[in-house]
């Protein structure tokens, strides 16, 4: 599988090794090269560049990519580049992990994919205090993904 | 008319200015602490403190009730959110956006914001104006650049000069839509007579632009 995660930071760095394990294709962007630092596989393809930039992701393989992750730390910069690899690339499985809970539902309800791990960590640790056995993902986001048939952000929508 | 504007700076800060200056009501948010600071000293009581894409200051500033938000800030991703969020959450009627990179224009159109201003594209624009040398100067793009009106000067040189409009060989995509002769503006008819001198205003595909350049040159 040929994936392309946008954001080298521990959440982007961890998942593309652990891609990278198990034989996957697995290309990284970060706009700041020293990010490159928290690789250690070879496997992982680096590209230096803002992923917003569609140069950018075109040299990240997006057009032949089967998913793209963004996980950088700018919500707004993952739903962007999100509907950018959904819409002009066509990837078919994207998502976007996003801080902020409100804007992670807004765009749930128009189709783009969006995870939101504030959410995740308050509950499981939520769960914790209240010495509660952990649940699934789908306990602490609700819904986790956009299902299909949901209204588009198009036009006058 | 109430008009929220996202980001404080030069161009938010201006255009704040402006609209005060024309009795619109106004509120510009603005989320850097520091430059708020000096806006509320500039601006008074309209510049309001948060960010324009988190849902507790867009209901703070009361974009339910807006009639246009304008997202100005020096990042374009910041500005797609923020009108994708007005328009899907309030039901903003008007949202303008600023791009910075002229690639993101198409995407802001297919992603439904369809007002955008890129000053990038305005200024290339101009330079190639004044850079151009050759008869026909692109005055405006339309469609985000699909479509271009321009102007073309005929000189005493160009072959279409003492031909009707008519006789002229267009390319299908053109079309002229004002002959500028003597201070004055015809819309031409076929018949009409180009001469030295005349300025020919075109509305052409932006594809035909040099074939309709070397029909006049």
């Amino acid at each position: 599988m040929k994936v392309v995660i946008l954001g080298c930071g521990r959440a982007g760095s961890i998942l593309a090794q652990l891609l990278a394990r198990d034989s996957h294709d697995v290309t990284i962007i970060d706009y700041n090269a020293d990010a490159f630092r928290r690789i250690a596989d070879s496997k992982v393809h680096q590209v230096v560049g803002t992923g917003i930039d569609v140069a950018v992701l075109r040299r990240a393989g997006i057009e032949q990519a089967d998913v793209f992750i963004a996980v950088t730390n700018g919500d707004n910069t993952n739903i962007m580049s999100t509907q950018i690899a959904t819409r002009e690339f066509n990837v078919p499985k994207s998502l976007a992990r996003i801080y902020d809970p409100s804007r992670a539902q807004a765009y749930r309800e128009i189709g783009v994919n969006t995870i939101c791990t504030s959410m995740l960590a308050a509950g499981l640790l939520r769960d914790f205090v209240l010495d509660k056995p952990w649940g699934s993902v789908l306990d602490y986001i609700d819904p986790p993904v956009a299902t299909q048939g949901d209204a588009q952000m198009d036009g006058e929508a | 008319m109430y008009v929220i504007i996202v980001g404080g700076g030069k161009v938010g800060y201006y255009l704040t200015r402006e609209l005060l200056g024309q009795d619109f009501e106004v509120a510009l948010l603005e989320k850097d602490k520091r430059r708020l600071a000096y806006l509320q000293t500039e601006l008074g009581e309209v510049v309001l403190p948060g960010d324009g894409c988190e849902v507790r200051y867009m209901e703070d500033a009361g974009f339910g009730r807006a009639d246009v938000v304008v997202a100005v800030t020096g990042d374009d991703e910041d500005n797609l959110v923020i009108c994708q969020m007005a328009k899907k959450l309030y039901n903003v009627k008007r949202v303008l956006a600023r791009v910075n990179d002229p690639a993101n224009e198409q995407f802001f159109q297919k992603l439904g914001i369809r007002t955008t201003v890129n000053s990038t594209r305005i200024i290339y624009n101009l330079i190639e104006q004044t850079i151009e040398s050759d008869a026909v100067v692109p005055l405006a793009a339309l469609q985000q650049g699909e479509y271009e009106i321009v102007e073309i000067s005929v000189s005493e040189k160009s072959p279409v000069v003492g031909h009707t409009l008519m006789q002229v060989n267009l390319p299908p995509e053109a079309l002229i839509v004002a002959v500028l002769r003597g201070g004055e503006a015809r819309i031409p008819t076929g018949a009409i007579n180009l001469e030295n001198g005349d300025t020919l205003i075109a509305l052409v595909r932006s594809e035909a632009e040099e074939a309709l350049a070397t029909v006049f040159a």
